[in-house]
């Protein structure tokens, strides 16, 4: 075990975990923040889908001994009152059906637009298409992203 | 899941007071035979077969709250119940909150996620209770006013006198009509009066969802439980030997190893930590049955399909004389493979086992099935279990089984311990209850003119039970038929997954008759057309599907998708007609850089009067990509007993980049509601294989289709 002291949606956690905890259990076990879920195990779902630093990373391969400094923000930490464009469009598009994925899709949805504001429906496509919905969401997905965009300037 | 459906019942309503002061209404009823009354608390009390199904109450603040006492599994039944019990309330959506109701047995009835039937099951009762509250709310009011109830209307959740500026809230009134007597035989509107009943609202969920607040099960947490993962055979058709757990008790954090049926528990403080003490594991096995391969398994079709000694499940006419006597003859035979349901949350429950009872929390799609199976379980009377569900990451019917919710109880009665169960990917991917691998042979019979005479399909399965739905069109249309079965019994666990049967029958029934059209030299949808006139003016036997709907939403499908006018098109048509609704599709494929591709499908739906526009259409859309999605990729192939894929890197699930444009239209007949959980996906295989057909020339006999369209077609 070993104490990390982890930078999580402005705030600092402490958490005693062995090192190669993956970042995603110590969000949901340690630190109570469940919002970030967990799928695959081995990226290639993006539930557990995060940012490190501003980017999209899949917390179920990070260990937590690499975060580090990082700057880690959760679905939880994304806004404050959960108007972030992006969750706006997600309700007004009314994209979930079963809803899991849907933190990781946001979460992608947002580093996306981050980077780039006005992305083409193929950018979109790029970026999206590491997340699976296995209610098959997608068509909403794409247009939430879209009406996000006109949301972010 | 018609049999979860107790019809000989009487509904009537009751009511009582809350806590607060407000008012709750029920819905209950009792057996029939049983003396029906205007119940009051003493008879509720001495009478233990009453049952509500669903709430409403309203606090004198004006607070109403609608429960939805049926598991919400992605299908949107938590915000369409309540839409139906707003309406006939007449109260605003806004003024609406909505609480998941536990189980409960003594209050509900048929709380199941499954078989797209909450919907037809509580149509009447959410109209009716509803519409009591209302009757009731108007009741209290004209009282209080001195007038007689005729002279009083209602609007958003407010009792108005005609003519009058006088208004009373329903939380006004709360108090007072907690005290007043149950209306019977209360008026529902008239569905052209519908204000919240075919808009579009939005997932009840939705704030919760895109926060991440904790809803799944996986996010449930209880101060000092323990988790817990479980290691199961690796083959179907080994058995535990023997556990040495040394090495896997010395791994920081971990509490128990615990050791039941096949299954060795690992039990710790964390996710993590049990997942890798589990690896530290030395288990040794036996065999036990057949280690089988997807080879043996293409053996065992053939041999099945070659056998006389199927169970006939439907005859009519003569089907030898029709063959022999037939002008063309049309043989083929499809097949697919098993299917994992891969909800994107994995299976996982909480179960905390006391002396005096068990708390059960999670996600499942039939919460009395746990209950009844945890109560045997554990030798105690049902009602010291509860069962709260937490809404679930999708099902798709793998939450029917109870299996999961067992093992936690069973590590929790071993350990003393609240524990919660979690199944990694792999465990789920995994751990069986597949769609089962079917392979079906059809044959038709057709006349000189290009008429169906004869109709042969017969079913193999590996655990199938019958993989025929033999009632289902062309049936009934159809003078001489023979359906029959047969099944390979396997180590290899199976279930029901969404549109159990009819997910790959649908496809490959309406693929074939694709091939039947052709050979009669008929234009697909007019083959159907005849076929279904015939049904109509001559039916051959029973006819279990309504044919004007069938008719109609074929129609609606050729009207919207221009079918046959754009000859650049390429087109496949299906038709199916499962859960109660009825839907048809059109696929187009085009051709892309020498490759054919699927763009667009077009959905026409009967679901009779759509309750939430919304939630529907994505219902629809998620059902059709899903259909094609599992069509396209979809494969679960094993070597001795083992899966050969057991997380997503191999297990392909349709991605964002590969999903066809989908349109949506809903027939608008005013007959009452049916589900939609399921009926969307059936027909979607058929229409995808019968526009590829279109492009290419080749029909698709095999899922996933991929296998079949790979590197062959560009030429
Ligand atoms: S859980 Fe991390 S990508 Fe699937
Ligand atoms: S909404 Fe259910 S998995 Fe995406």
């Amino acid at each position: 075990m070993a104490q990390y002291n982890l930078k999580i949606n402005g705030q600092t956690y402490k958490a005693d975990v062995e090192p190669d905890t993956p970042l995603l259990w110590v969000l949901r076990d340690s630190l109570g923040l469940v919002g970030t879920k967990y799928g695959c195990g081995i990226a290639q779902c993006g539930a557990c889908t995060v940012h490190v630093n501003d980017s999209a990373t899949r917390s179920c391969v990070m260990p937590v001994s690499a975060v580090g400094d990082s700057k880690v923000t959760t679905i939880e930490g994304l806004s404050e009152k959960g108007d972030h464009p992006v969750q706006q469009a997600w309700n007004e598009v009314d994209v979930p059906q079963c809803g899991y994925c849907q933190a990781g899709q946001i979460m992608t949805a947002a580093a996306l637009l981050k980077r780039n504001a006005k992305p083409s429906d193929k950018q979109i496509e790029n970026a999206m298409n590491g997340n699976l919905c296995r209610c098959g969401t997608y068509h909403r997905i794409r247009e939430a992203v879209k009406v996000a965009s006109t949301k972010t300037n | 899941m018609s049999n979860l459906t107790n019809t000989n019942r009487r509904d009537f309503m009751k009511l009582a007071a809350t806590a607060g002061g407000g008012v709750l209404l029920g819905f209950h009823w009792r057996n029939a035979d049983a003396k029906p009354a205007v119940l009051d608390a003493a008879a509720e009390a001495a009478a233990p077969s009453i049952e509500f199904n669903s709430y409403l109450a309203v606090a004198p603040d004006g607070k109403i709250t609608i429960f939805s006492p049926n598991p919400e599994v992605g299908q949107g039944i938590k915000t369409a119940f309540p839409i139906v019990v707003a309406e006939e309330l007449d109260v605003d959506w806004q003024q609406v909150h909505v609480a998941q109701a536990p189980l409960d047995t003594v209050k509900f009835q048929r709380q199941v996620a499954g078989g797209s039937g909450s919907i037809p099951h509580s149509w009447k009762r959410l109209r009716q209770a509803g519409a009591t509250a209302r009757q009731l709310f108007i009741n209290t009011a004209a009282q209080r006013w001195g007038v007689a109830p005729e002279q009083c209307t209602t609007e958003s959740g407010a009792v108005l006198l005609k003519g009058s500026k006088k208004k009373l809230t329903y939380g006004e009134l709360a108090e007072e009509a907690a005290k007043m007597p149950t209306p019977t035989d209360v008026p529902l509107k008239d569905p052209k009066d519908f204000k919240l009943i075919g808009s579009s609202i939005r997932n009840v969920d939705n704030q919760d969802i895109i926060t991440g607040k904790p809803l799944f099960g996986l996010d449930f947490t209880r101060e000092g439980m323990l988790y817990a993962v479980v290691e199961r055979p690796k083959a179907f058709g080994m058995k535990l030997k023997s556990v040495d757990s040394a090495a896997a008790k010395a791994v920081p954090g971990i509490v128990d190893v615990v050791t039941f049926d096949n299954s060795v528990a690992v039990v710790g403080k964390s996710t993590w930590q049990v997942m890798k003490a589990r690896k530290a594991l030395k288990i040794d096995y036996e065999k036990e049955a057949a280690l089988e391969s997807t080879s043996d398994h293409d053996r065992i079709f053939d041999e099945l399909l070659n056998s006389d000694k199927n169970e006939v499940r439907r005859k009519e006419g003569d089907v030898d004389k029709a063959f022999k006597s037939a002008a063309k003859v049309v043989k083929s035979e499809y097949q697919c493979p098993f299917l994992s349901h891969a909800p994107m949350e994995p299976m996982n429950f909480f179960a905390h086992v006391r002396p005096d009872g068990a708390e059960l929390i999670g996600p499942t799609q039939t919460p009395e099935r746990a209950q009844g199976e945890a109560a045997k379980f554990l030798g105690i009377p049902k009602e010291k279990i509860t069962v709260d569900m937490t809404r679930m990451g999708g099902g798709f019917g793998r939450r029917l089984a109870a299996d999961f919710v067992m093992e936690a109880v069973k590590i929790s009665a071993l350990t003393k311990a609240p524990i919660k169960l979690i199944w990694s990917r792999e465990d789920d991917m995994t751990g069986g209850d597949y769609r089962p691998a079917v392979k079906y042979r059809f044959e038709a019979a057709l006349d000189d003119k290009g008429n169906m005479i004869g109709y042969k399909l017969r079913g193999a399965g590996i655990n199938a039970g019958n993989p025929t739905r033999e009632n289902n069109f062309p049936a009934g249309a159809v003078d001489n038929l023979l359906i029959d079965s047969a099944e390979h019994k396997s180590a290899i666990t199976t279930g029901p997954w969404r549109a159990p049967i009819t997910n790959f029958l649908a496809a490959a029934e309406q693929s074939f008759l694709d091939e039947v059209a052709q050979a009669a030299g008929k234009d697909p949808i007019q083959f159907r057309l005849e076929l279904l006139e015939k049904a109509k003016t001559a039916p051959a036997g029973d006819v279990r599907y309504d044919v004007d709907r069938m008719i109609a939403v074929t129609k609606l499908a050729a009207e919207k998708s221009n079918w046959g006018k754009d000859k650049t098109k390429n087109q496949g048509f299906s038709l199916y007609y499962s859960h109660l609704s009825y839907v048809a599709q059109v696929g187009e494929v085009e051709m892309k850089a020498g490759k054919p591709e699927l763009t667009k499908i077009i959905a026409a739906v009967d679901c009779g009067i759509v309750i939430n526009q919304s939630g529907a259409r994505q219902q629809v859309m998620g059902g059709v990509v899903d259909g094609f999605g599992h069509a396209m990729y979809g494969s679960l192939s094993f070597t001795d007993g083992v899966p050969d894929q057991s997380n997503f890197n191999k297990y392909r699930i349709i991605r964002m980049q590969e999903i066809p444009e989908v349109e949506v239209h809903f027939v608008d007949n005013g007959i009452d509601p049916t589900g939609l959980g399921e009926p969307a996906l059936p027909p979607t295989g058929g229409a995808v294989a019968n526009a590829f057909f279109k492009a290419t020339g080749k029909r698709l006999y095999k899922q996933p289709f991929i296998e079949g369209l790979s590197g062959k077609v560009e030429s």
